[in-house]
């Protein structure tokens, strides 16, 4: 039997009526879904991944893609997709690839986590004419102050404190690098967190120059390819970030095809060009908290202990004492990424598989450090999978000193979440380098969907810290009371640190 | 709601419960008959070198026998007795309430500054978490809390406190509304020589708590001001911060007003905003927090909840409402109504 045939995913039509034939959606479907054939326009299906960049470009609005429904005899257990994996693999013989994040129907903990509002005691507070402070420094704090009083009474500060990033909101960019992502795709973002007063991360693809002009707001990763790092790139940093793991693919490295090495990735990234560009999964000089300590402090040495140091893992059973350890390590932020964060390509089985949810992670990531007495000399930075204002609230609330968006910032540059992005034919011209593409995506433009997608959820934030009677994000960092849980159960509840609603 | 008032004198002359009691009285509105109680500095003259730890006890039995048996390894009882109180009509009875006088043993602490601090504190949080039927509300030295649900008057009649003299006295009158009014409920709340009375609702009551959690204290008494005892022993005892930066750390400069201020004071408020920022108090709230040499009164950031000060000789006052203030003293020096988070600190002579 050739197992190589499966249904199509989406239904393609086009109401010739309406067409005026100006072959727009041929122009901009990377994959090769339509072509003028004569006076009509013919639609292969089969190509379309859902991308809607011909629904968006179509000036008569023409098309219409639909869920091709199942025509396999349904079945509880071998779903389209499983039976569809296995079709796929049986052919290829290869791991499968897939692109941004989990995509299985697992319950979501935030749609289950309430917030809390004020009513008589406890008034509200109206963000319109109140001050509300979002202001967040993600960085070392000292555990106490050391003070001296001077012969003339005032208090002299002797405590010097730590580098640290300042941010306006408590919302930052996660690290997309060049190579994932096009180079037009990194300059909306890092303008639109160059207004907003917050950072982005630079992924571990190096600093392209054109990112230069926005240096101060940008984090610099250090992954265990090392591509792209020299003590240059770590001064340009405003901070530096160490990926240990990533929340799409816990335990594995990364992987950039050779094909994707165009001259300039290759010249920001450090690497000869058109070779594959490969992260091994351990960083090869760490393999034990001890030698992660190594590292930190020899970027700190190596930029004069003028840097906060961040280190980035995914979100895993064991996140707790792990992120204990490199509390330890003298890092100034735990970044813990979950496991919908979302990726350029992955393969499969870890994306949908592997880690666990963002929200348990953040609640007993700060809980171990409070029982240690740590939590408050290192921040918590949260990211994978954040879909809104809510769960940066809710996330915040569980004990995150900040977050990191990914997935959500590209779609505010126009990503349809198709999930092709490992095939590099992004139609929106983020996750793709080709040239024809990539000029589809205007920084002059886009850096302000990007801006304002920040600055919404920060209103959105201030709204609902007010609601909740709290003028300062300080007050609403780790504080569960605000929360409520809604139909989880109560081994969960116990993790998170919640009462139930009604309680 | 809630209704509170205090008075210290700062030359250290006593003065007895009974005008405190009516002034809490005229502000019974602010209060539902649920909670009521008193502190008072300088109580316990004769045993001034011991720490006066109150207890409730829900009998004499087994919890007890077991606070017994945790004081006697730690220390020394010198005294210890019910605390003489007078039954009252409307007030009913729900616990005993005891005390002990009792000198902790600081060479069972080594490595500590202040062994006997430690002592004290870590028994409190041992007895209130570990001991049913126990709860020490009360545990500084020459100083005193007296409260139970009931109203202001019952309470003071209750307990007597006419018949105290002390040279700081706090008063709460006690409206709840997050938490069933109970014995343990009623304010001051107090750890070591902190005793603290609070009008309002502390929002950031979650932080707060867990920050304070990983520093060894164990909130039991469901309420929102247990934490504020807390955290004064933290920031000012465990690390040595003055107490108008204490303040500061409860009640901060909003960032704007920080980025205006000249150098040194820039850099210090923003070392306490950022150390402490688990300390910053959100929510609508008037606190005055005593301990021996003085007393501190301050509200939120956006005073939510009323505070007057005043001042009359070496009396300074500090309560919800006016009126109050001037049932225990008609002539006063100086009355004002502090700014939102600024500190009103009332020393004594030393
Ligand atoms: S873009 Fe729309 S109008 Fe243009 S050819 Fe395609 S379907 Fe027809
Ligand atoms: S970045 Fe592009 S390829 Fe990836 S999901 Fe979004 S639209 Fe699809």
């Amino acid at each position: 039997m050739n197992p190589g045939s499966v249904p199509a995913k989406f239904k393609v039509r086009i109401d010739a009526d309406q067409c005026m034939l100006c072959e727009r959606c041929v122009e901009n479907c990377p994959y090769g879904t339509y072509r003028r054939e004569g006076e009509h326009i013919s639609v292969d299906s089969r190509r379309c991944v859902a991308c809607h960049r011909c629904v968006a470009m179509c000036p008569r609005d023409s098309i219409t893609i639909e869920e091709k429904p199942v025509d396999y005899r349904s079945h509880p257990l071998w779903t389209r997709e499983s039976r569809e994996a296995i079709y796929n693999q049986a052919r290829t013989g290869r791991i499968v690839l897939a692109g941004m994040g989990n995509a299985s129907d697992l319950p979501i903990i935030f749609d289950r986590l309430l917030l809390d509002a004020c009513q008589v005691t406890n008034p509200s507070i109206d963000p319109l004419r109140e001050p509300m402070e979002l202001r967040t420094y993600i960085g070392k704090k000292p555990r106490k102050l050391d003070l001296r009083k001077k012969r003339n009474g005032d208090i002299e500060l002797k405590t010097r404190l730590h580098p640290n990033l300042r941010l306006n909101t408590p919302i930052m960019i996660g690290h997309m690098s060049y190579g994932a992502i096009s180079l037009n795709a990194q300059l909306s973002m890092a303008r639109a967190v160059a207004s907003e007063g917050t950072f982005m991360g630079t992924g571990e693809g190096g600093l392209h120059p054109a990112l230069r002009e926005f240096q101060d707001n940008m984090i610099v990763q250090v992954a265990s390819g090392r591509f792209g790092v020299d003590i240059d790139y770590l001064e340009r940093g405003a901070a530096i970030e160490i990926k240990i793991g990533q929340g799409a693919k816990p335990g594995i490295g990364g992987h950039l095809p050779g094909e994707k090495i165009d001259p300039d990735i290759s010249q920001t990234r450090m690497i000869p060009e058109r070779s594959d560009a490969i992260s091994p999964a351990p960083h090869h000089d760490i393999y034990s908290i001890e030698d992660l300590k190594q590292l930190v402090h020899s970027l700190k040495e190596a930029t004069e202990w003028k840097k906060p140091v961040f280190v980035k893992i995914a979100a895993v059973h064991n996140v707790a004492a792990i992120a204990s350890g490199i509390a330890r390590s003298s890092a100034d932020a735990v970044v813990i990424d979950g496991f919908r964060g979302g990726t350029g390509a992955a393969p499969r089985v870890f994306r949908d598989h592997v880690g666990i949810p963002i929200e348990a992670a953040i609640a007993a990531v700060d809980q171990k450090l409070r029982s240690q007495g740590i939590r408050n000399e290192v921040s918590i930075i949260a990211s994978g999978g954040i879909r809104d204002a809510a769960e940066v609230t809710k996330a915040i609330a569980l004990g995150a000193d900040a977050i990191y968006i990914g997935t959500a910032a590209l779609i505010a540059m126009g990503c349809r979440v198709c999930g092709t992005c490992y095939r590099g034919l992004c139609p929106w011209g983020i996750a793709t380098q080709n040239s024809s593409l990539t000029r589809r995506l205007n920084p002059d433009v886009e850096w302000q969907h990007v801006a304002n997608l920040i600055r919404g959820w920060t209103l959105e934030i201030s709204e609902l810290m007010g609601a909740a009677g709290i003028n300062s994000i300080e007050s609403l960092r780790g504080n569960r009371d605000r929360l409520r849980g809604y139909l989880l159960d109560e081994a969960m509840m116990n993790i998170l640190d919640v009462q139930p609603v009604g309680a | 709601m809630c209704g509170i008032i205090s008075v210290v004198d700062r030359s250290r002359s006593g003065m007895d419960g009974s005008s405190i009691k009516n002034a809490l009285s005229l502000m019974d509105e602010r209060g539902s008959g649920e909670g009521a109680g008193y502190a008072a500095y300088g109580v316990y003259p004769d045993f001034a070198d011991y720490y006066a730890i109150h207890l409730f006890f829900n009998n004499l039995v087994e919890p007890k026998g077991a606070v017994d048996e945790i004081l006697r390894a730690w220390g020394k009882i010198e005294h210890e007795e019910e605390i003489p109180t007078v039954e009252q009509p409307d007030l009913r009875r729900t616990r005993i309430p005891w005390r002990y006088f009792f000198k902790p043993d600081p060479t069972l602490m080594p490595g500590s500054d202040t062994p006997e601090e430690d002592i004290i504190m870590m028994l409190v949080m041992k007895i209130n978490t570990s001991i049913q039927g126990a709860l020490v509300f009360s545990s500084g030295k020459n100083i005193g809390v007296f409260k139970a649900s009931g109203w202001p008057e019952a309470v003071a009649d209750f307990y007597q406190i006419d018949q105290y003299e002390g040279y700081i006295w706090l008063a709460h009158n006690r409206y709840p509304t997050n938490t069933p009014g109970w014995w343990g409920g009623a304010h001051p709340f107090n750890l070591l020589d902190w005793s603290v009375i609070h009008n309002g609702e502390i929002t950031s009551y979650g932080t707060n708590r867990r920050y304070i959690e990983s520093f060894g204290y164990r909130c039991t008494m469901f309420t929102d001001t247990e934490v504020v005892a807390y955290l004064c022993d933290l920031l000012s005892r465990r690390h040595g911060l003055p107490r108008e930066l204490m303040v500061r750390a409860f009640a901060p400069p909003f960032w704007d007003e920080i980025d205006r201020m000249k150098k040194p004071e820039m850099e210090l408020n923003h070392a306490i905003r950022q150390t402490y920022g688990s300390a910053l108090m959100n929510g609508p709230f008037a606190i005055v927090v005593a301990t021996a040499d003085g007393i501190v009164g301050f509200t939120d950031r956006i005073k939510l909840r009323p505070l007057i000060a005043a001042e009359a000789g070496d009396r300074l006052y500090i309560a919800s409402e006016e009126a109050a203030i001037r049932r225990m003293e008609s002539s006063l020096d100086h009355v004002w109504m502090p700014q939102a988070g600024e500190p009103v600190i009332g020393r004594v002579q030393s």
